[in-house]
């Protein structure tokens, strides 16, 4: 597995003109990541993709220097990823427009950083948290704001949305997302590589499977080692009922939300009938533990032609399901042009995923870059639409709910021999260096960016799709309403726990 | 129609939970327990340094879990993951618990074997307790407030509402306003950020008021702890009245937790 991306160096000065020049080209901006060393300076990496090609952009600022020519002016897509850099290691990215807090509001006087990577015990650093200086007020005839959050009605992760309106429309929407940072990053760098994989399990729970595999991936990039054909495989299929069970949990969202009663009851119990699939597969109704580095922890504890049948009435189900839920107008009014995120918007952003999909992106890890068994199993990546509404996400979450258990047979019935003699896991040496892993999570494309020494970890990376994607919501809300908020977070499908790290 | 009818052909799918034990609660690893006692019901502990290399043992876990507290292994559900490498590496000294039902009054009564707390401590806290919620036993409002978690809890929390665990049969209710609320639900490890929204709702809530801290992260922190970030565990913001570990505690597991912090487990005294 040497599918690693390719490494260019460059002067700070230049990262800007650089990757905004590469992004004009047609390239898609993946993301903007920090580093510390332990000798203060700071390491700047850009990810670009082309199709399945990865290039990472390397800028090293010296000590001395807490500042580089922002990105954000030339590429807005750079937003949040330059305000997280300013969060966490104090660098400011000169000519930012709006360098409030996002993950971390420190109080005026507070000068520590996390600067993980920097090998430096944040266990004890306790920062003085002040979200009083981040913007809260417009300026506009007849405009004001209304906090919701980051207590709100429901069962919710916590996140505040300040709606700024004029009472029915939503022109602008805030996203402040501090309230769940857990400091993971920072956490990562006191691991050892066996405990950093229980850790990325947690750093988004819904998508543990995804970011295990990502994180196994990044350290199996490191070494010359062929992962088992079986392991691979049995990958494949949790990591699939994982995306059946996240878009579930969405469309049952949007069900909620549209007071459809009974599907929403529906799908509840198809999404609790996956996850007991899932916990009888390997144990864990979220599949942690099944991802190790150099395969998977053991056999599927079901015999495939039993979670065969199981997936049979699965899909059977939720077909029936869906097929009454998509001819029912009064759901349908409620989700089309609702939350309309343009191609063009879509494309400047790289908006990822499922969000990415509704809106003409066709970019999909993996068939573009295949990974593990995803290669040998022929998957055709769904049809993207270009409504760009939350009808078109939900509808790309439908096809990929269908191709997800599509896929889970074709691993299956490629398991089927010799399944209980397979080889499914081989021990891999640490090797120190820098790993990178992509996957597509149920969210959209996941980044893992590991670093190691001595058979520790020094810095993980972690790039949720929910990060990236939730820079896009305030777009979503072009001529909408206070009551399709609900449709439009929905159709989103994010975890928070995954923004704010 | 096609709703009905389908519906209908699939007959009733809720849990007969806690009248009758369900199937399924038990059919997955729940929680770890410390072989020895098991064996033999308040007999012999595993005592460090008998076969084996036990100096290990507490090593073995990647949250501290693992204590050889004089001379005696226990294990501190309260902050164990479920990893479950312990089992796999000393199979003779660690073993899953199927069971879902793990909740406790206080820190100690997670601990296994037996804590170091006494039945009287655990009694006086329970008739404290039976005493302030004497009013709820038929009804219970419950408001979740996320402080950190992993975003997994919350999938659980909500699967409680779905028609399998159908909670409103038992009187129980998710409100959107804390006015509403009599328990406080509570996931994630206490992330400093929202120990100010945390106080806020618990202080809006009205008396009798109960405090439930669900999952691992919520008991003492977890993985994630301990961080700049962090407060480890939610008794070190708010007053808990029940811990409910797991990562995440699985549907049942926050059930019996609701119930046993309201008396409305079977063959409850207080009832």
């Amino acid at each position: 597995m040497s599918d690693r991306p390719v490494l260019s160096s460059v002067e700070a000065e230049d990262l800007a003109g650089l990757v905004a020049a590469r992004v004009s080209s047609g390239e898609r901006f993946g993301g903007l990541f920090a580093s510390a060393r332990s000798d203060g300076t700071t390491v700047l990496r850009a990810l670009l993709a082309r199709h399945g090609a990865r290039e990472l952009f390397e800028a090293r600022l010296s000590p001395k220097t807490n500042s580089y020519p922002a990105l954000t002016p030339l590429l807005p897509a750079a937003s949040w990823y330059e305000r997280e850099i300013h969060d966490l290691f104090g660098i400011e990215p000169v000519g930012h427009p709006r360098l409030d807090a996002l993950v971390l509001a420190l109080g005026p006087d507070e000068t520590w950083r996390p600067r993980p990577g920097a090998g430096q015990a944040a266990r004890d650093v306790h920062p003085e948290i002040d979200d009083s200086a981040l913007l809260s007020h417009v300026a506009g005839q007849g405009l004001f704001t209304i906090p919701y959050g980051p207590v709100r009605s429901g069962i919710f992760e916590s996140v505040e949305y300040l709606v700024e309106t004029f009472g029915e429309d939503i022109p602008h929407v805030q996203c402040r997302v501090q309230y769940k940072h857990r400091g993971i990053e920072g956490r990562f760098g006191e691991l050892g590589l066996d405990d950093g994989l229980l850790l990325a399990e947690r750093v988004e729970g819904t998508a543990a499977v995804a970011h295990a595999l990502a994180y196994c991936q990044a350290l199996e990039s490191l070494s010359t080692l062929e992962v088992p054909r079986s392991a691979l495989l049995a990958r494949v299929l949790h990591a699939e009922l994982e995306r059946v069970a996240c878009h579930l949990d969405s469309i049952a969202r949007h069900c909620e939300g549209a007071g459809q009663s009974v599907a929403y009851a529906r799908m509840t119990v198809h999404k609790e009938r996956v996850q007991r699939l899932r916990a009888q597969l390997c144990g864990h109704r979220f599949g942690r533990g099944v991802v190790v580095p150099g395969g998977v922890c053991g056999p599927p504890r079901v015999a495939p032609a039993e979670v065969l049948r199981a997936i049979s009435d699965l899909e059977r189900a939720i077909g029936d399901d869906v097929r009454s839920l998509m001819g029912t107008p009064s759901f349908l009014d409620r989700l089309r042009r609702t939350g309309v995120i343009t191609p063009a918007t879509a494309a400047a952003h790289g908006a990822l995923g499922p969000v990415g999909r509704g809106s003409g992106l066709a970019a999909d890890v993996r068939s573009e870059r295949p990974y593990g068994a995803y290669g040998m199993l022929g998957f055709e990546p769904a049809e993207p639409s270009s409504a760009g509404d939350a009808l078109a996400r939900q509808q790309v979450r439908l096809d990929e709910i269908t191709s997800a258990f599509h896929i889970a047979r074709q691993a299956l019935d490629e398991l089927g021999e010799g399944y209980e003699d397979a080889l499914w896991r081989v021990a891999l040496p640490p090797v120190d260096g820098l790993g990178f892993g992509c996957v597509e999570a149920p969210q959209g494309e996941l980044v893992y960016l590991v670093e190691t020494r001595a058979g520790r970890l020094e810095r993980v990376k972690q790039r949720s799709a929910s990060f990236h994607n939730l820079a896009l919501f305030p777009d979503a809300f072009g001529g909408d309403i206070l009551t399709d908020f609900t449709f439009i977070e929905a159709s989103f499908g994010l975890s928070l726990a995954g923004v704010s790290g | 129609m096609a709703w009905v009818f389908r519906g209908l052909r699939e007959g009733i799918v809720t849990t007969r939970y806690p009248k009758r034990a369900d199937d399924y609660g038990p059919s997955f690893k729940g929680s770890v327990f410390v072989l020895g006692e098991k064996a033999q019901p308040g007999g012999e502990p595993i005592v460090a340094g008998q076969g084996g290399d036990d100096s290990k043992l507490a090593a073995l876990c990647p949250t501290g879990a693992i204590k050889d507290r004089a001379s005696k292994v226990t294990l501190d559900r309260g902050r164990c993951i479920l990893c479950g490498r312990c089992v796999t590496e000393r199979p003779d000294v660690f073993a899953f618990e199927p069971s879902p039902e793990v909740a406790a009054f206080n820190r100690d009564g997670l601990f296994v074997p037996e804590g170091t707390e006494n039945e009287e401590e655990v009694d006086r806290l329970r008739t404290e307790l039976a005493s302030r919620v004497r009013s709820l036993r038929r009804s219970v409002h419950i408001r979740h407030v996320d402080a950190g978690s992993d975003g997994s809890e919350e999938w659980e929390v909500a699967a409680l509402l779905n028609p399998i665990y159908d909670v409103q049969r038992l009187g129980i209710f998710f409100t959107a306003s804390p006015r509403h609320a009599d328990l406080l639900l509570v996931t994630g490890a206490g992330t400093e950020a929202m120990v100010g929204p945390l106080l806020t709702t618990y202080e809006a809530m009205p008396e009798p008021k109960i405090v439930l801290a669900a999952g691992t992260d919520a008991t003492s922190g977890g993985l994630v702890h301990p961080s700049y970030a962090l407060r480890g565990g939610i008794s070190s913001i708010l007053p808990v009245d029940v811990f409910v570990p797991g990562s995440p505690p699985s549907p049942f597991s926050l059930l019996h937790g609701i119930l046993l912090a309201v008396g409305l487990l079977p063959g409850d005294s207080r009832r």
